[in-house]
């Protein structure tokens, strides 16, 4: 079977920055024996260890890019340019940065997906605001939409 | 005797400002102004979310501390764990010793050797040999930075074995941990940690080889000194220039005062001068008690008994990153599966401190609970707002030393020298922004270095 893995990055206790965590929480029970799902704090290595040996990698994350408060932006490694303007990432290194770092070490899996929710909010307390609270249904059907697409990829290994 | 050489065209005024570090744990900036050939200024701006979680502790149960500060940092949440457990056990009269005393250190060596490579690899060493950043280093050297990560997952796996998960573990509790692993379970670690054992001496003589700065600084080291060991876990206060004191006697040696640039409080020591925590304020006072190898490592990589030179921190952190890994495996050798996982511990009213040597330096927790357990205050003071003193006087000293250097390289010779430190400023959100400032006006005022991909935020 294809593996496949979500990814939530963020930390939960600056806000919106919690975003990627709180898909994954939702994820989890609806993936439960199809896919990983994981919390990572964004930093590097950790994010090339957890996707080692993926087919498909979903990435959710939190991004400052100036657009609208709570809206999804979709990004597919290899195929769209990189969001440069780097996702609001907590560690020295951001996700932008771990991917190209993977692709270094040839350590990219087969398809990554970045899915980026714009956020307002990323001082310190835990909670989304409301923009990206409501966003979350929406990323959370996204990611189910590219997991069921990835099972049935023909390229993935038996 | 000739004439003097003609001083160099650089502007009497100078102004070297970094608005977000990179390569840094979390948020910062700095100033740094000259005049007149001299620095006349020189500010660490950090911006840290500590005192936040202070105000969030109060009223809490004295369980809920060591959960609630482990997420204050991703990179060090041990370390928050650990002393904020010696802290309120401390308040409680329980310590722990045996099995679960070398359990709690074998967690914080998976956190040494995690954050400490991590540090090494991605966010110093490019400083070192040249390159912009990880990636960039990456590139050239794939295979260093992968043996790098190889060495760092050992450290993951570590504090995943034993603290349940490798982000923010969820295994420990005040009194010990919520399960403790077998015998077994710990045997394929030692294989582990037996490999990272040679990536770690190679990391040693790789970092050896770097061209480092000549830089001796005259600091007042402080750090934890235990007679039995390399104090990691709690034990005294310890400092170079002769004192030494019961952590319960901090306050009186730590003051801390706010400075209105950086949300971070500053400390000094009580006669009113700055110190320095962190790997060479460790090393300096305990290296006698580093693993054989560790000692035979360091003083083949040319590291004496005492390093006072900041830009050696590399070397001193592969150093007790193979100490770490010696520990770890010594106590694997001896551990014997305790009866229970945790003591008990039962709350009663009064104060209690506790400190722990996180991967920057001493971390230092205290909780005043009252007769239920519920936290009344709180007090964490972290390794980095106990530098930032030192690391802006080694900035003065190091830019009044190389003021011939144009802007460019004398601010990043400037970061590099805060990277000494690995700050760990906080977890926030992150990102470049650098602007060189000429303020006598014949410059073009605010130029623009940001790597193009960090532009316009």
């Amino acid at each position: 079977m294809t593996r496949q893995i979500v990814i939530g990055m963020g930390n939960p206790m600056r806000h919106d920055d919690g975003v990627g965590p709180t898909v994954a929480r939702r994820l989890s029970p609806l993936v439960a024996g199809r896919a990983e799902v994981v919390v990572l704090d964004g930093e590097a290595s950790r994010l090339l260890d957890a996707w080692e040996g993926a087919e498909l990698a979903v990435v959710v994350d939190a991004v400052r890019s100036g657009a609208a408060p709570g809206t999804v932006g979709r990004v597919e490694v290899g195929v769209d340019p990189l969001p440069h303007e780097s996702p609001a990432s907590t560690h020295g290194l951001g996700l932008a940065e771990a991917i190209e770092l993977g692709r270094s070490l040839g350590r990219l899996p087969g398809q990554v997906i970045v899915f980026g929710v714009e956020a307002v909010d990323t001082e310190a307390g835990a909670g989304l605001s409301p923009a990206v609270e409501a966003a979350i249904d929406d990323v959370v059907d996204q990611v189910l939409v590219e997991l069921a697409l990835g099972a049935l990829a023909p390229d993935g290994p038996e | 005797m000739s004439d003097p050489a003609p001083p160099p065209a650089i502007p009497d005024e100078r102004t070297l400002r970094v608005e977000a570090l990179a390569r840094v744990e979390g948020e910062g900036a700095m100033y740094v102004r000259t005049s007149g050939g001299r620095v006349a200024e020189v500010e660490l701006q950090i911006y840290e979310p500590p005192r936040f979680f202070e105000a969030f502790l109060r009223g809490r149960s004295y369980t809920e501390p060591p959960d609630i500060t482990a997420r204050i940092c991703g990179i060090c949440p041990v370390a928050y764990q650990m002393s904020a457990c010696l802290a309120i056990e401390d308040a409680c009269g329980v310590t722990l010793d045996g099995p679960l005393a070398d359990l709690r250190r074998l967690l914080y060596c998976g956190e040494w050797i995690e954050s400490h490579v991590l540090h090494i690899y991605l966010l110093h060493a490019p400083d070192f040999l040249g390159y912009p950043s990880a990636l960039a280093l990456a590139r050239d050297q794939a295979d260093a930075v992968q043996q790098g990560l190889d060495l760092k997952k050992t450290g993951n796996d570590l504090v995943d074995l034993i603290g349940g998960r490798a982000v923010h573990p969820v295994n420990v509790r005040v009194g010990g941990f919520y399960r403790v692993p077998t015998r077994r379970e710990l045997a394929p670690m030692r294989e582990a940690l037996l490999v990272a054992r040679d990536q770690a001496e190679a990391m040693i003589r790789w970092v050896a080889g770097f061209d480092i700065p000549d830089f001796e600084r005259d600091y007042v080291f402080v750090a934890l000194r235990d007679p039995d060991r390399y104090a990691v876990v709690g034990g005294e206060l310890g400092s170079s220039a002769g004192w030494s004191a019961p952590i319960a006697e901090f306050d009186d040696h730590v003051h801390e005062e706010h400075v209105a640039r950086s949300n971070a409080l500053r400390a000094h020591l009580s006669d009113g001068g700055p110190y320095l925590v962190g790997p060479l304020a460790r090393y300096s006072l305990n290296s006698a008690q580093l693993s054989e190898g560790a000692q035979a490592a360091a003083a083949d990589a040319g590291l004496g008994p005492t390093c006072r030179n900041p830009f050696q921190s590399i070397v001193v952190r592969s150093v007790e990153t193979l100490h770490a890994i010696d520990e770890a495996l010594a106590i694997i050798e001896r551990y014997d599966e305790p009866d229970v996982a945790a003591v008990e511990v039962v709350p009663r009213a009064g104060v209690g401190h506790g400190a722990t040597e996180a991967p920057r330096g001493l971390l230092y927790h205290r909780y005043d609970l009252d007769d239920q357990g519920l936290v009344l205050d709180a007090r964490i003071v972290p390794p980095t707002s106990q530098n930032q003193a030192a690391i802006e006087d080694d900035l003065a000293g190091f830019v009044d030393r190389h003021l011939d250097l144009d802007d460019e390289t004398l601010t990043l010779r400037c970061e590099q020298a805060i990277r000494n430190y690995d700050p760990c400023i906080s977890c926030a959100t992150h990102f470049l922004d650098l602007t060189i400032e000429d303020d006598d006006g014949a410059g073009p005022g605010a130029t623009d270095r940001r790597p193009p991909g960090r532009r316009g935020r």
